[in-house]
């Protein structure tokens, strides 16, 4: 293959470094803080060097206070900046819940559209790195809940930077959230320009007639272990990287059931409220006359995120999702 | 304010007398006791990042340097007292009686870390910023409505002081008049934030002004002004006398966590002359030393025993068996609501184990 632009090869965090830089350079008001992002570049360094080249009026550390964080990044981006507000683990925004329910996600419908919150706010989730405790929370659903919010998770590097700089680009609050595992786990082309992956799209990632697997994030490494494992056993699936959880690619999800006929959903967020029950709901609304066995879920427990002696039990293996797999299709 | 606010200080940098208020109460006993504690954790301490370093724990938060604070604090508390530390202070909560096994075994990520023994009020350590310091609060409140004369203490960072969480909780300990002792440990960083970017006030005890409590700052870094000054807030507490918020001033001399450089955002020298200059445990000795109640002999078994007592420590950690994964599923209601209960059983089928 022949490629047209200039690639580098990038880690995942890397690549989120770069979306943000490429923006930063590009418009002027889009605007970096958080807590620790500036010299120290960031717990994960996500932000290193950003304040060398942009300097301290555009990368900002902040006091450490996720509501002020936030409640200070609403205030910005209705009055012309583009915040991109920085929390250090999903698992810490809970003291700005209130900010975004309350404000970020409601402004626009609140005055007709009079006034809006176009900010972006990264967050690193997920288990799998031998976090302590509460750094591995999987709390997407609490967001694709609230009416008003964009979600989006990237699973590699390429698509990581082409839907941040969508997030930045897009007109309304959109949580960008960062599998950490996925974080330093490969390297992978990414060009060195501006470039775009479309929110609202997934990814098909695999072609198969069997069944359709459906998963984000982190578990896309675990799904894509479990399908070569069903291919061993002739089961052929077609694996689809969900990439934006609200709002959900709905014309990919139904495209993919109506071909084969039985589904399975992972996540490693738990299982009640979670992604899963909406997928659920959307083949069923789409695509049910095609269903030929129930839809199996292979999810995270109604626990919290145990620490970290148990959470290779917590976390979906790719065992589960085998077994998943071929309980629909012995159905 | 600085000026409203003095560091407090019992014994100098050099381990002498800098205010003799106290001089009947320092015995070579409480003295020995004082140093055998912050020895004690500061061996822990390094031991914690050995292990680490070597992979047989996970993540772990250091926190050498800020001994005196700790543990001069810890012991100002009484039986039946509340304690609710964040994930660094192992000194104040071994003192107030976490086994080290247990301290091990939470950086192991086991949940067995996050309970006390059996009759002691020590709360597991507080992960996100400043939430504690409403619990403190709340269960200080309990203690007064119950009538008794318990109090609370509570530990948090200078970068703490940003959220909204301590603002609320020195509010309501001040207009409920709750007995609790806010223990501030400013070490000057919230990992790379230097505190002049934190705040614009100059002193954390000055933040007591505007919730009407009464606010001290001292030398984190001199045992005997920690031990005295808190306690005196404790007593003051248990009489009914209201909530305090002491700001003593220390200095971590390592790296925020394991996973964390501090060379990236601060100048590590400033460490290397702290060694010799406020290190809290070298000042005791010097007043040791100059109050003739040090005894090499006595110093060299007392770094032997310690050395044992955690090597034992490590071993038992490292000997308790893996957990169930049940462990995960059974403790989140009283009694499981179907979904775990499904879930439970789903998840023992997939393995086989049943
Ligand atoms: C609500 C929340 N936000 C962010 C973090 C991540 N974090 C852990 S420690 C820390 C700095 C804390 O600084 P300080 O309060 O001064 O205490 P220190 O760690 O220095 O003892 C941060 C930002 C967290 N644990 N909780």
């Amino acid at each position: 293959m022949t490629t047209l632009v200039d690639t580098k090869k990038l880690t995942m965090v890397q690549a989120v470094t770069d979306g943000m830089r490429v923006m930063m350079k590009e418009h002027e008001n889009v605007i970096v803080l958080g807590e620790d992002v500036g010299q120290n570049g960031g717990v994960f360094r996500a932000t290193d060097g950003l304040v060398a080249e942009f300097g301290e009026n555009r990368v900002i550390d902040t006091p450490l206070a996720e509501s002020g964080i936030i409640g200070t990044s609403i205030g910005l981006a209705m009055n012309g900046f583009k915040p991109i507000a920085e929390m250090q683990f999903l698992g810490f925004i809970y003291p700005a819940f209130n900010q975004i329910m309350t404000h970020a996600s409601r402004i626009r419908a609140r005055t007709l559209g009079h006034f809006t919150v176009p900010m972006v706010i990264r967050a690193p989730f997920g288990a799998g790195v031998r976090a302590p405790e509460i750094h591995s929370d999987s709390v997407e659903a609490l967001f694709t809940g609230m009416p008003g919010m964009k979600v989006v998770v990237p699973s590699n590097p390429y698509d990581a930077k082409g839907m941040l700089v969508s997030a930045i680009e897009d007109p309304d609050p959109v949580l960008f959230l960062e599998p950490m595992r996925c974080y330093r786990s490969t390297k992978m082309d990414v060009p060195e320009g501006k470039y775009n992956v479309p929110l609202g799209k997934a990814a098909r990632l695999q072609e198969g007639n069997d069944v359709t697997i459906f998963a984000y994030g982190a578990m896309i490494e675990v799904v894509m272990k479990a399908a070569k494992s069903a291919e061993e056993k002739g089961i052929k699936c077609d694996v689809i990287d969900l990439r934006t959880l609200y709002p959900l690619d709905k014309e990919m999800i139904a495209e993919s059931v109506q071909k084969t006929g039985r589904a399975v959903i992972v996540h490693e967020a738990p299982g009640t409220g979670g992604l899963g029950e909406t997928i659920m709901s959307l083949i069923n609304d789409t695509s049910f006359l095609y269903m030929k066995a129930p839809i199996e879920r292979v999810t995270g427990f109604d626990t919290p995120v145990p620490m970290f002696a148990l959470e290779d039990h917590y976390l979906p293996s790719a065992d589960r999702v085998v077994q998943a797999i071929e309980k629909v299709t012995q159905f | 304010m600085e000026k409203l606010f003095p560091k407090m200080q019992i014994i100098n940098e050099n381990g002498e007398w800098n205010d003799e208020t106290y001089r009947g109460e320092i015995t070579e006993e409480l003295t020995k006791e004082l140093y055998t504690k912050m020895l004690r954790s500061r061996l822990f301490d390094r031991k914690g990042v050995n292990l680490q370093r070597q992979g047989r724990i996970g993540t772990y938060v250091p926190f050498e340097g800020q001994e005196a604070s700790q543990i001069g604090s810890a012991m100002a508390m009484g039986e039946g007292d509340w304690m609710f530390p964040t994930y660094r202070d192992h000194a104040a909560t071994m003192t107030f009686g976490h086994s080290l096994k247990t301290l091990f075994l939470y950086w192991k990520g086991r949940q067995e870390g996050c309970t006390p023994p059996e009759g002691k009020n020590i709360f597991p350590p507080a992960v996100p910023i400043a939430s504690q310091l409403l619990h403190a609060t709340g269960a200080a409140w309990a203690e007064k409505l119950k009538g008794t004369d318990r109090a609370s203490i509570v530990y948090f960072g200078d970068g703490a002081t940003s959220e909204g969480d301590f603002h609320e909780g020195l509010n309501f300990a001040s207009v409920f008049n709750a007995p609790v002792v806010f223990f501030n440990q400013n070490n000057g960083f919230a990992i790379s934030v230097p505190i002049e970017k934190q705040m614009k006030s100059k002193t954390i005890a000055q933040k007591a002004v505007a919730y009407e409590m009464e606010g001290v700052r001292l030398d984190g870094n001199d045992v005997f002004a920690v031990y005295f000054h808190t306690r005196t807030a404790v007593e003051r507490a248990r009489k009914g006398e209201g909530p305090t918020l002491i700001e003593a001033v220390t200095w971590r001399y390592g790296a925020h966590t394991t996973a964390d450089d501090p060379s990236k955002y601060r100048n590590q020298e400033e460490s290397v002359n702290r060694r010799e200059t406020t290190d809290p445990i070298l000042r005791l000795e010097r007043f040791m030393k100059n109050e003739n109640m040090w005894d090499e002999k006595w110093a060299a078994d007392l770094q032997e025993s310690l050395t044992l007592e955690i090597e034992a420590a490590v071993k038992e950690m490292e000997e308790i068996q893996s957990p169930h994964y049940n462990d995960m599923f059974d403790h989140v209601f009283a009694e499981n609501p179907w979904p775990i209960e499904s879930q439970k059983e789903a998840y023992a089928h997939s393995r086989g184990d049943r």
